[in-house]
């Protein structure tokens, strides 16, 4: 139907493209650490070695283990599998709240303890309405 | 088919739709803007700033949307060489950019009462950063040389190669651990938006998809004039 030239650019285009494709998930695989924007609490008691530089930790905030005194808030980060306690001192954003996700950012103690410079709530996919939540929460 | 098609029909027919998609337009976005911003609910946990993804999400879908379709384009246009597909890709990416600087900086926006922070270097907004750039080279490509042949070229190959990021935007929130929450809006699995928000979302992404169509038809307009004018008679 299409003369030779035409599918003979086709090949080439193609060919650039998927041997792009390939290129570019090379380098994601290789660089995998680096991509991702946080840790988990596991990934942190599988380190094998403590880093000292900054780094950012994420996961769910434990269900009442919020503290705060004075400036200072305390508080666990869990991923259902392994903590990790955080310390830090300053405002927190609105949606930093038990239950709902958290990303710390900051440095190590120890694999248990971790000072965060800087909290960022991540929260989830769900939108509705507040009666729409009032009315989930009664049907459980 | 395509090269028959002679400039003076299409601009005819251009004229006629263009006023025809602008009246829609307007009715739509008002529709739209009433819904998103007074008759849908506030959010349980984010109040009245979820009203910002009544416009952050339809523009990051039309970005993505319009750069999907001139990569396609583009793949015509290197193994076809149809001129009259570089008119429509070209004219086609104009309103992607702008939509994709406006998912940019109302996530911007959004971000700082939500997350804490304007701007985070993670996997899904840096790839629409990067999406932004993709479409930068695309326009500067008719820029940089007077050449129209080479500049379809290079801008060509710029979008095909720009295609490869589009998954990587989509699926970034599910591949890596990113501060961007996962997509809301489903084909596959459950949607997590309640109904009453996803209906404003719904008609601001079609009223966004119209605007688009209105820009389009108006470059692509602009530039059957400029091949009229140099005498030609089809394309």
């Amino acid at each position: 139907m299409y003369g030779k030239k035409v599918k003979l650019r086709a090949i080439f285009i193609l060919s650039i493209f998927f041997s792009l494709i390939l290129i570019v998930f090379l380098v994601f695989k290789s660089l995998e650490e680096n991509v991702v924007y946080f840790k988990s609490p596991t990934e942190i008691k599988d380190l094998t070695e403590l880093t000292s530089k900054k780094i950012r930790v994420g996961g769910m905030v434990k269900e009442k283990s919020i503290n705060v005194n004075q400036s200072e808030v305390n508080f666990v980060i869990t991923d259902f599998k392994n903590e990790l306690i955080v310390n830090y001192s300053g405002s927190v954003p609105n949606l930093f709240e038990e239950g709902k996700g958290v990303v710390a950012e900051g440095f190590l103690k120890d694999r248990n303890f971790f000072t965060a410079v800087k909290i960022l709530a991540k929260h989830d996919e769900n939108y509705m309405p507040p009666e729409v939540e009032e009315a989930i929460k009664e049907s459980n | 088919m395509f090269n028959y098609l002679k400039p003076n029909n299409l601009l005819k027919i251009i004229n006629k739709t263009q006023k025809f998609v602008f009246i829609i337009f307007l009715v739509i976005i008002s529709i739209g803007l009433v819904e998103a911003l007074i008759l849908s609910p506030e959010d349980y946990k984010q109040s009245d700033s979820v009203r910002i993804m009544y416009v952050h999400v339809p523009a990051a879908w039309i970005s993505l949307g319009i750069f999907s379709l001139i990569a396609v384009l583009s793949f015509g246009i290197l193994v076809f060489k149809n001129k009259n597909l570089s008119l429509i890709t070209k004219s086609l990416s104009p309103s992607g950019f702008v939509f994709n600087v406006i998912a940019l900086v109302t996530g911007s926006i959004w971000g700082k009462p939500t997350w804490g922070t304007w701007w985070a270097w993670d996997a899904r907004i840096t790839s629409m950063l990067l999406l932004a750039f993709f479409y930068l080279m695309f326009l500067l490509s008719w820029r940089v040389t007077d050449d129209e042949k080479k500049a379809v070229k290079i801008s060509s190959y710029i979008a095909i190669i720009g295609l490869i990021n589009v998954p990587i935007i989509k699926f970034s929130v599910e591949w890596w651990s990113t501060l961007h929450q996962p997509s809301s809006v489903n084909i596959f699995t459950e949607t997590s938006i309640h109904a009453s928000m996803l209906l404003p979302l719904g008609i601001m992404t079609a009223a966004f998809a119209l605007f688009s169509l209105l820009i389009f038809l108006m470059k692509y307009n602009t530039e059957l004039i400029k091949i009229k004018n140099k005498g030609l008679d089809r394309l």
